[in-house]
């Protein structure tokens, strides 16, 4: 098939960026929107033209690195589909593409497609771990977990940090991303200790970097490739308030 | 710990229970109990009690290190040739898939040696990188890797062939049983190889880790 792609150009974060037109032809719907962008890129490379910078690691959707938005919606039109795993086939012979960055201030552009998502790896910094004492390993099933709560951990621990939330909610907001990231722990025994603490410290680091806050568009749901459910959200509200109001009991 | 003060060797690269080949299965559940049982006694105890003091860019270790990444930069970025570096890595991959695979012989494998340098030549004399060294350069990223792969996959030959007994994924086709079970040849190959680079185009050197069983007896591993 053939396509017109309209791809966003922006050599570096100072630079100003622009939509430049670029046709393919001849792609596979085999292929997967990476691999389409592969065969753009080594035409360009022997023209002697700068490659699309875009990011990608694993290209089976568990790393969340290939974040771009297609046609407006992030990672593209399919749901609950990373960029990396949406096949050329779901888009028509002379269709017109266009392909952005995630926008977002907080996620400043790298270059093209590539952005910088620290911000989200920060905000795991601040409190998405649990505190273990070293010199002596734990036994193997001194701690039980229970099946159901087990089954929420594994579902929110399913987020791959790939900010498609963020790009998808017209406040900016990171919020399905850092309930994911707080229920995983929140919600199993070994999380019990630090929860209030966790809590506060990652809902402040996310407001500090400058991400906005829900009104409940819900975007970030219909987005996230990996469906995490905005469920997470309330509560982390509700977690939010409670350790909040009780914070000068420690 | 490995023999290097602070460099530790563990989950996915550690093969002290699953033998040298790290396959699906075997690697995740290695890096989960590693990283369950094994941390806390190793990594996190060292972090502990370790001084991490601040390594300054003037040490003349990192000196070198950063003169001999940016001669490699300019010498790939100064080749200016006609083809993009995953013409050559699909050329190396395709070689080594047909060659080097799960599956290899010695007629197999003494070609992909004297294949390999000739891919690597052209590589060098031919590859052609957008832009420069001085930004972010998604074409001079890839051709880094594959010049680092050009130089692996060679290694990676020199062990397959050196290996002569057929030994969990290194499946040599000369040594099977009859029902084409992998046969290995314990008295001579009861040893972990491991490979002193000399250097782009030298043959490495073979060193003999050999491997002492004292509680299990060597047995045949079949899957029927
Ligand atoms: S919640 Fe979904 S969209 Fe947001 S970072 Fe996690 S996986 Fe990506
Ligand atoms: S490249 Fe890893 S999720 Fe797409």
């Amino acid at each position: 098939m053939n396509l017109k792609l309209h791809i966003w150009r922006q050599k570096n974060n100072k630079a100003n960026g622009a939509f430049e037109q670029y046709a393919v032809s001849d792609i596979s719907e085999d292929m997967s929107f990476l691999e389409m962008l592969d065969v753009l890129n080594e035409d360009l490379i022997v023209e002697g033209k700068d490659p699309v910078a875009f990011d990608h690691d694993c290209r089976e959707g568990i790393c969340g690195a290939c974040s771009m938005t297609i046609n407006g919606n992030p990672h593209g039109p399919e749901k609950a589909t990373t960029a990396c795993q949406l096949h050329m086939r779901k888009f028509k012979d002379g269709q017109e593409v266009y392909i952005e960055p995630f926008r977002n201030k907080s996620f400043p552009v790298i270059r093209d497609l590539v952005v910088n998502r620290s911000a989200l790896d920060r905000i795991i910094e601040s409190g998405g771990y649990i505190s273990v004492k070293t010199g002596s390993a734990p036994d193997a099933n001194d701690i039980a977990v229970a099946k159901s709560k087990a089954d929420v951990a594994m579902d929110a621990a399913a987020c791959i940090g790939c900010g498609a939330c963020v790009a998808a909610c017209p406040n900016g907001a990171a919020m399905l991303f850092t309930s994911a990231k707080l229920k995983h722990l929140n919600v199993l025994p070994q999380g019990q200790a630090e929860k209030k603490k966790r809590t506060l410290a990652m809902v402040d680091q996310m407001d500090k970097e400058g991400f906005g806050s829900c009104t409940n568009h819900y975007e970030c749901e219909a987005a996230c490739p990996k469906s995490i459910s905005v469920e997470f959200i309330s509560e982390m509200n509700f977690e939010y308030a409670k350790a909040r109001a009780t914070a000068y009991r420690d | 710990m490995s023999t290097l003060e602070g460099l530790h060797v563990i989950g996915e690269a550690n093969f002290s229970d699953h033998g040298a080949n790290r396959l699906g299965a075997s690697a995740l559940m290695q890096g989960l109990a590693d990283g369950y049982f094994v941390l806390p006694y190793t990594i996190g105890n060292y972090l502990a009690k370790a001084e991490l003091k601040k390594i300054d860019a003037d040490t003349p270790e990192c000196k070198a290190t950063v003169k001999e990444v940016e001669d490699k930069i300019n010498k790939l970025i100064n080749v200016n040739g006609t083809k993009t570096p995953s013409y050559f890595h699909r050329k190396l991959g395709k070689l080594m898939w047909d060659k080097v695979g799960m599956a290899r012989n010695e007629a197999g494998l003494k070609h992909a040696l004297e294949e390999i340098p000739k891919i690597r030549e052209e590589f060098w004399k031919d590859v052609k990188i957008s832009g420069t060294g001085a930004e972010y350069n998604i074409s001079l990223e890839k051709a880094s890797r594959v010049a680092d792969f050009l130089e692996f996959a060679e290694i990676m030959a020199y062990d397959a062939l050196d290996r002569d007994e057929s030994a969990g994924a290194h499946f040599r086709e000369e040594h099977q049983t009859p029902d084409g079970e992998a046969k290995r040849n314990d008295d001579d190959y009861r040893y972990v190889a491991a490979w002193e680079y000399k250097g782009v185009g030298q043959r490495p050197e073979l060193h003999k880790e050999q491997l002492e069983f004292e509680n299990v007896k060597l047995a045949v591993r079949s899957y029927k």
